[in-house]
């Protein structure tokens, strides 16, 4: 697969945009920019996320990956440009109409934001309670149940409070939250940071179960070039405020864009294997 | 024949009788949204004993996980209530689905069980009377060690902070002054109305000037200050250190070799026991100023008067009584500020409930010393 032409994408109408995502396109970023008084964090970026496919958000810190994430889930205001999604403009909509399409996507946030009041079951239980009218207390108990299965976490972790998991348990418990919806798009920041390598590899496996079972679109900020190499489809490298490059590990090896050469040839990169593809 | 619940993307289920046992058939959208009507309709099926049933998926429209869970349990309790069920015409996506139900059916518990009344309430005096014991300990703990680090300083004077400590009377004192000024000249104000009103009923309106003075200088000042203080600098104490013990910045420094008594507690601490006094004395005179203005516009004495009577009213000890107790009620907010920020531990929430329990137990343990300080001084006959 050849690197994404992002000058077409910049070419393209909204119109043409907003269709887009009528059909195989889950996101399209357009022209998005985002600044905090200062010179913007991000200026004229173009994306497209793909249904069904697992895109790993690459950059340096600093370079508003979670600026970037938090933008599109609309948190963070954007000065100008437009994020469509289901066919409608989503910086431009109103609060309430906002929620309603904020239910399609789940969100695990980098410290994994778990409410420390209530404990893990609840947590799960928790968009459940607020979106669906009238769900049975015995239903949700059995739904949340099954998502803290399938995020491979032990029964006996349910009744706990936050404060009394581990780092890598929070991160899978804040995954069973983000998908008690059954969202379309699952956004992770940093998801595999602060884990063992062998503790990220079984999120990894995770991630890419999840996304084969229940055809989630995933979008993964991640550092960990070994998620990169097994559980992503494409990468799209964040640099100079704009995704500068945007395809497969085989298009990032031969980019000759000094930091993404640093970063794929680098020797962390040998080690996890990336060039003897 | 069996009915249907509803149509078009609404689910619906609906059950038929065929020559060799029954179908179930599930339709429209299953997904979690519809969940809570499924979950009921799904109660009221009913099967002959034994019959062999399928279900039929190809009338699904949309399924989820939530969706394929419902499928699921039911097929499962009428397997073992003793039926044959097999699946039919499912996609490989919702048999998927299912399959990720069938391997992840194991509830667990929502939250940790609670046991009977009785052992619970046997459980919870007991773990007051611990609690209790506990913290009383801890408290005359903490008091010890901060007095052991305080007599370091003589030895090695180098270890005491005198940056943060200034920057803390600047927080504490500087800051309050607006405040506690306020709130004690408009006390000057209330007293002076309320006792001239009463005063003038027998003619002594003059002696408004002695309630004025004996009220504010012996209580109000001071108590006013310490109400303020708590409500203001031993919640920010708590917070503040109940916060970094939360981020465990608390730990960090103990790696470090650094005392959290000598960076945060004992700057609070000399900051809180000298600014008390100094806030006193200046509630003293605004509480004074707030007297004298009704004085002058309520009752015509002239503010030149006011002094004059205030010089002859006061006797030795009416300020003394009042500064007295400042810098005592200063240590003692310092102290229950510190002494829950360091007891913070787990979550965010339990800043929160440390933080109020500094505010209360300060402002309680005050108005008790204030009550016993009343009671020893008029004894004593000062
Ligand atoms: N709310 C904010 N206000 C001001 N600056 C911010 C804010 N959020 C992020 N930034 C700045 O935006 C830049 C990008 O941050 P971030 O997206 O967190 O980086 P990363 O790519 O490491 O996730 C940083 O320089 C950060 O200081
Ligand atoms: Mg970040």
């Amino acid at each position: 697969m050849a690197a994404e032409d992002l000058e077409r994408l910049a070419q393209q109408s909204p119109e043409d945009a907003r269709q887009s995502t009528l059909k195989d396109v889950a996101i399209a970023i357009r022209g998005l920019e985002v600044g905090f008084g200062g010179p913007p964090i991000i200026k004229g970026l173009d994306l497209n996320i793909y249904r069904g496919e697992v895109i790993g958000i690459v950059g340096g810190s600093g370079t508003g990956k979670s600026v970037l994430m938090r933008t599109v889930i609309g948190l963070n205001k954007a000065q100008a440009g437009s994020v469509w999604a289901f066919g409608e403009d989503f910086l431009t909509l109103s609060f309430f109409e906002q929620r309603r399409i904020e239910k399609r996507w789940g969100v695990l946030f980098q410290q994994g934001a778990l409410f420390s009041a209530l404990t893990v079951a609840q947590n799960v239980q928790v968009p459940m309670r607020e979106h669906i009218r009238n769900m049975q207390q015995e239903l949700m108990d059995e739904i949340a149940s099954m998502k803290l299965s399938m995020v491979g976490l032990p029964p006996d972790a349910a009744p706990k409070l936050p404060s009394e998991l581990s780092g890598g348990m929070k991160k899978r418990a804040g995954i069973a939250r983000a998908i008690a919806l059954d969202p379309e798009i699952l956004f992770l920041d940093e998801p595999t940071a602060g884990l063992d390598p062998i503790g990220a590899a079984a999120f990894d496996d995770l991630i890419a179960h999840l996304r084969k079972t229940l055809g989630l679109t995933v979008v993964m900020i991640t550092h960990d070039l070994d998620s990169l190499v097994t559980v992503c489809d494409r990468i799209a490298v964040l640099a100079d405020q704009r995704v500068k490059l945007v395809g497969t590990i085989d298009d990032m090896l031969e980019s000759d864009h000094p930091w993404i050469r640093e970063y794929f040839h680098g020797p962390r990169s040998r080690a996890a294997g990336v060039g003897k593809r | 024949m069996g009915q249907r619940a509803a149509i078009g993307n609404e689910p619906w289920i609906m059950q038929n009788r065929t020559d060799g046992g029954a179908t179930l058939q599930a339709g429209g959208a299953w997904i979690v949204t519809n969940s809570p009507p499924l979950f009921e309709s799904l109660k009221t099926l009913s099967f002959r004993k034994d019959e062999p049933i399928t279900v039929e998926l190809d009338r699904l429209e949309r399924l989820d996980t939530a969706g394929a869970w419902l499928l699921y349990r039911t097929v499962r309790d009428l397997r073992a209530a003793g039926h044959d069920v097999e699946y039919k015409g499912g996609t490989e996506a919702q048999m998927s689905l299912i399959d990720q139900a069938t391997t992840n059916d194991a509830l667990c518990l929502i939250e940790e069980r609670e046991p009977n009344v009785v052992v619970r309430m046997l459980e919870d005096v007991g773990a007051v009377v611990m609690r209790v014991g506990g913290q009383a300990t801890a408290s005359l703990a903490f008091v010890g060690l901060l007095m052991e680090t305080l007599w370091r300083y003589t030895k090695y004077p180098r270890r005491f902070r005198l940056t943060a400590t200034v920057k803390q009377m600047e927080l504490v004192g500087l800051n309050a002054m607006p405040i506690v000024g306020l709130i004690s000249f408009l006390i000057g104000v209330v007293i002076a109305y309320q006792g001239a009103y009463q005063l003038r009923l027998f003619g002594a309106e003059i002696f408004t000037v002695n309630l004025v003075v004996t009220a504010v200088l012996r209580e109000f000042g001071i108590l006013l200050s310490a109400i303020i203080i708590a409500g203001r600098s031993g919640s920010a104490f708590t917070a503040e250190i109940g916060s970094m013990k939360m981020n465990e910045e608390i730990d960090a420094m103990d790696t470090l070799a650094i005392s959290p008594m000598d960076t945060l507690v004992v700057p609070r601490f000399i900051a809180l026991v000298i600014m008390m006094p100094l806030l006193t004395f200046y509630a003293d005179i605004m509480g004074l100023l707030g007297g004298a203005l009704i004085g002058w516009l309520s009752l015509g004495i002239e503010p030149m008067q006011f002094l004059e009577r205030t010089h002859d009213v006061i006797l030795g000890w009416d300020l003394g009584v009042g500064l007295i107790k400042a810098p005592i009620f200063g240590a003692l907010i310092a102290l229950i500020g510190c002494y829950e920020g360091l007891a913070c531990k787990g979550s965010a929430e339990s800043v929160g409930h440390h933080t109020t329990k500094s505010v209360v137990e300060s402002i309680f343990m005050i108005i008790v010393l204030d009550a016993f300080f009343a009671i020893f001084f008029t004894t004593i006959g000062v």
